[in-house]
């Protein structure tokens, strides 16, 4: 189990500004129509990246000096609109492979659907965020350091406290993420609660 | 002290509580589309696990789907991909698929209801987030994503957070021409759309308890649009009336002992909550938003919103509104040209808002799409499009100038070949008003109740439904 651990994670940022960045926005709908995720990297944040392409812009998914980038930076309510696990699968596929989400604030079935990927979203205060932002777009290729275990991370020479719940901090500590095989370990568990539900037994 | 059915129906389904203070839950029933199970499936297979209780698992096709002709193979093949691969995953684990060709396909959240598959005190899970749907029978049905329906399919069980309850009251009597539709508008109007974050819903008061299933089903629906996993409705005998005799419903004795068990899940008249927040009837108009999330919305006397009346923090949101849309703070809904006119959705496209649109049709006569209006009719289900044609609301509507439709998601979202085009603005009874979702990268799209999509239709701009249909005695409810 070993290589489902997510101890420390490390890697150029890129940061993405913004307040509620649905989910339609990271990743729009005609891409979901696909039967493996695969080639969904390609895809995030498309329309996005269209509409300030027409307006002379660049969306920072197309600016070179963020290709490398492993952490994407993000505001607040990051994720919210549809359930879709398209859209972090999206994130975790582009470019090189963003390994964990720093932001103001996730929406929850987003949050959840990162924490079964294996990819940590970690809460950080605005403050934070602005100076983490701002160092990123100024430095590109520093690499910023998040420790799952302190709850921290490292950019530059500043280190920042940022926020995960003890349960998911322990899920990526101890790469039980996995949840299917922990489930299924309670099987018998499973049929007592079932057995307990008269609907699940004909109303008998 | 009392409890809250949430609280009684997640004890009763927990598993047991995980070391990282999640609970293993248990799930009643697993509802499936082709959009997001394919990879479920695949993750299944590559494992070598088999579905635990198939008997519990339900799939139906919609996203996807086209609702001009459903002739196989479909026009579009990816489409047609993905509805062979869940022909295909269905066939192979052995779950019930509500196909095409059986007469019983339709919008999964219409589906469940319809065949008697959602039921009081249920868990009911679906890789969809209006799932919250099936709330409206006392159940507790959230969204989950892909990695949770694999979870599901495996295990018949997923990690869950216990959630906080807050109790919405609704007292009163709703006025002529205002409908369910415009209640959930109004609520997450003032609510806004984050503060349902980690909350379970529960809607009381006389104007639920006076709602007829369906109008239940359209406010639990978007109860996601608030931020909530879920939002759920007591069972009364109301739900029973809608209940007995279904498919799936239980029959005989088991239905006595179902209605003891289903009144004793119920919550108490002492349960707690974690916060209450109570609404007058006579409050609410009908609704229409004009920003790019559900809570940005104004009755449809009234104008856009200045952004100074809002905190700092939704002032960027609020811009960002105005200049997708085109809006002008102070400018009135009313009057606001609009191009497509969409009646359909798992929101608003059962039986009864047809029904109603077509009492509204025919009480004006000369009703009349406008030239410059597309118009579209799309039945929410089979079983729906079924009863309409047995009751002639198909001619109505096509008389009228809506083009009558297959079952489907539709213009609800562009996973079909109904979409807006360019900057098109679409009077829709769907539930989402997000940049883009209806297919055009630059669509624009005014939420509101289906009899409001239909006076806007023949109006060709933004009207207030009861000025133009005349409504002066109650109606809804
Ligand atoms: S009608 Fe819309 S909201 Fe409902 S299931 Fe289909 S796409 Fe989702």
């Amino acid at each position: 189990m070993n290589d489902l651990k997510r101890t420390k994670i490390s890697g150029p940022a890129i940061p993405v500004r913004g307040n509620d960045i649905d989910t339609d926005r990271i990743i729009p709908a005609r891409f979901l129509k696909c039967v493996t995720f695969d080639g969904l990297g390609d895809h995030a944040f498309e329309d996005d990246r269209l509409q300030l392409k027409q307006k002379g812009q660049v969306h920072p998914i197309d600016n070179p000096a963020f290709a490398n980038a492993k952490i994407m930076l993000a505001n607040k309510n990051f994720g919210c609109g549809s359930s879709r696990e398209h859209a972090p699968q999206s994130i975790m596929r582009w470019g090189r492979g963003i390994d964990a989400i720093i932001g103001e604030s996730f929406a929850e079935i987003f949050f959840g659907n990162c924490v079964t990927l294996g990819v940590p979203c970690l809460v950080a205060d605005e403050a934070t965020m602005q100076h983490l932002m701002s160092h990123a777009e100024t430095h590109p290729n520093d690499v910023l350091v998040i420790d799952i275990e302190r709850k921290t991370v490292k950019a530059g020479d500043q280190t920042y406290s940022l926020t995960l719940a003890d349960g998911p901090r322990k899920a990526f500590l101890e790469g039980a993420w996995d949840s299917t095989a922990e489930l299924l370990a309670a099987k018998d568990q499973i049929a007592a609660t079932a057995a307990k539900l008269p609907y699940f037994n004909g109303w008998k | 002290m009392g409890q809250s059915l949430y609280e009684k129906v997640f004890q009763r389904h927990a598993v047991r509580k995980m070391p990282s203070g999640q609970y293993q839950l248990l799930m009643g029933l697993q509802l499936i589309h082709e959009v997001t199970s394919p990879q479920a499936f695949s993750m299944l297979r590559d494992r070598g696990w088999k579905v635990l209780y198939p008997e519990r698992n339900f799939a139906t096709v919609d996203h996807i789907i086209p609702t001009h002709s459903q002739a196989r193979p479909l026009g579009d093949p990816v489409a047609e991909e993905m509805l062979v691969a869940l022909e295909k995953n269905t066939g192979q684990f052995g779950l019930k698929f509500f196909h095409p060709s059986t007469g019983e396909q339709g919008i999964v959240h219409i589906v469940g209801p319809e065949r008697g598959l959602t039921q009081p005190g249920m868990t009911i899970c679906c890789g969809d987030s209006h799932t919250s749907t099936h709330g409206a029978f006392g159940a507790l049905a959230f969204g989950i994503g892909t990695s949770q329906v694999r979870d599901v399919l495996a295990t018949q069980t997923m990690l869950m957070d216990k959630l906080k309850t807050r109790r919405i009251e609704v007292n009163g009597k709703l006025g002529p021409g205002v409908y369910a539709k415009d209640v959930i508008l109004h609520i997450l109007g003032q609510l806004g759309v984050k503060a349902g974050v980690g909350y379970a819903y529960e809607y009381a008061g006389d104007v639920f308890d006076r709602m007829t299933m369906e109008e239940r089903m359209t406010v639990c629906n978007m109860s996601i649009e608030g931020g909530a996993r879920l939002g759920y409705v007591n069972p009364d005998q109301t739900t029973y009336d809608y209940l007995k005799g279904r498919e799936f419903a239980p029959k005989g004795a088991a239905w006595d002992r179902a209605i003891e068990y289903w009144n004793s899940i119920r919550s108490d008249k002492d349960a707690t909550y974690d916060d209450v927040v109570v609404y007058d009837a006579e409050d609410i108009e009908p609704v229409v938003t004009w920003g790019i999330t559900p809570g940005q919305s104004t009755s449809v006397s009234g104008s856009i919103p200045r952004k100074e009346d809002f905190d700092a923090g939704e002032q960027a949101l609020i811009q960002e509104a105005y200049e997708y849309m085109s809006f002008d703070a102070g400018q009135p809904i009313k009057g606001t040209r609009i191009d497509v006119a969409f009646i359909g959705s798992c929101t608003n496209g059962r039986l009864s808002d047809f029904a109603e649109v077509v009492r509204m049709i025919q009480s004006k006569p000369g009703f009349k799409v406008a030239p410059h209006v597309r118009a579209i009719a799309v039945p929410g289900s089979q079983d729906v499009s079924r009863k309409m044609v047995e009751l002639g609301y198909d001619k109505v509507l096509s008389d009228a100038g809506f083009e009558f439709r297959y079952a489907g998601c539709s213009m609800c979202l562009a996973m079909n070949p109904d979409k807006l085009k360019g900057r098109e603005v679409c009077a829709s009874s769907s539930n989402r008003n997000f940049k883009g979702r209806q297919g055009s990268p630059t669509g624009r799209t005014l939420l509101m109740s289906p009899v409001m999509v239909a006076a806007c239709a023949a109006a060709g701009e933004v009207v207030d439904a009861r000025e133009f249909f005349g409504i002066r005695q109650a109606v809804g409810v």
